[in-house]
């Protein structure tokens, strides 16, 4: 008799703590992005470096692309600079930049400051492209497949960690899958 | 001439989430109630409405242009689901992803009633301890006193 009594509040007790100790283990400011799994947004901007060319949608399809969400008046886009240019080496794959909310100018300088790793960028001043995109911080970073399905997003500076862990191992499947 | 500068004063912060758009008074309130509805992704505790991140000032106005082009609030809340996830509602909906949220308080209080309850009829149904038996107790005393 007592030991049910003793044994109901016990068992309660021990579930709530696995529960809420698996709880502390979750990032409570992540999210999902919406667009993982579906196709990436139609988009035409003005190049960045050839503003009367546009960079659009149809330039990424037929290959494993990543798209990088910067800005010349983002710290965290300084950071990751070096392990965008590794991205870019190792895995081969087509890096392209959106400049968000940048001008032009400033951000060409930036540019010529650390280095281009881009393809193309294409200029999204006023951040309408961004939204499209589901761009909530500077910087993101989106892995997109042969088809054009938004595969990956990751939110603020790429680290080496996402790098090691999760980007290159996503781009080598892509590819292994369509070869 | 002070009362109406008084309430000038006071009705000032209103202007700072004024709708960035033309709106008529009737969208005024749908934007007002939308904007509340919606979270800011950049500071995430706050509504689009009270935050100031450039982002929220995007949104707002986004929202604003689709009142005036005379969108829904479910179609403009579907368009930025559609681009920022359900985090962007400040209610979830409700859906099977969500029934666990909506529903488990409920649920564990329904869980912890009938345990409760439980327990309870349980106390009753214990036998009554047996009356006491007078006379030995009188004599226990009386054998202790001599």
């Amino acid at each position: 008799m007592s030991a049910l009594r003793f044994g109901i509040p016990a068992v309660v007790v021990l579930g709530l703590v696995v529960l809420l100790a698996f709880g502390l283990t979750r990032d409570p400011s992540a999210m999902p992005s919406a667009l993982v799994g579906k196709p990436m947004p139609a988009f035409e901007l003005p190049r960045l470096h050839q503003p009367d060319q546009l960079l659009g949608r149809k330039d990424l399809l037929g290959q494993i692309s990543v798209v990088n969400v910067w800005a010349s008046w983002c710290l965290g886009c300084r950071t990751e600079h070096p392990l965008l240019e590794a991205l870019a080496e190792r895995s081969g794959v087509a890096l392209y930049g959106l400049n968000y909310k940048d001008e032009r100018a400033a951000a060409l300088r930036w540019l010529d400051e650390y280095g281009d790793p881009y393809v193309a960028s294409g200029h999204d001043a006023e951040g309408t492209v961004g939204i499209e995109w589901g761009v909530a911080a500077v910087p993101e970073t989106f892995v997109i497949d042969a088809q054009g399905i938004v595969r990956y997003k990751h939110v603020g500076a790429l680290d080496r960690k996402a790098l090691e862990e999760t980007v290159i191992p996503l781009i080598e499947s892509l590819r292994s899958d369509s070869a | 001439m002070r009362r109406i500068a008084a309430v000038a004063l006071l009705l000032a912060p209103m202007l700072a989430t004024a709708a960035p758009v033309d709106l008529t008074a009737e969208q005024q309130a749908r934007y007002q109630d939308l904007t509340g509805q919606l979270r800011c992704l950049v500071c995430q505790n706050r509504s689009i409405a009270e935050s100031d991140a450039p982002l929220a000032q995007d949104l707002r106005e986004i929202v604003a242009r689709q009142i005036a082009a005379g969108r829904s609030n479910e179609q403009i809340k579907e368009f930025l689901v559609a681009r920022y996830g359900e985090f962007v509602l400040y209610n979830p909906r409700f859906q099977p992803a969500t029934w666990l949220l909506w529903l488990g308080p409920g649920l564990i209080l329904l869980v912890g009633a009938a345990v409760a309850f439980w327990l309870w009829r349980r106390g009753r149904r214990r036998p009554e301890p047996p009356p006491p038996d007078v006379e030995r107790i009188r004599q226990l005393l009386d054998e202790d006193r001599s």
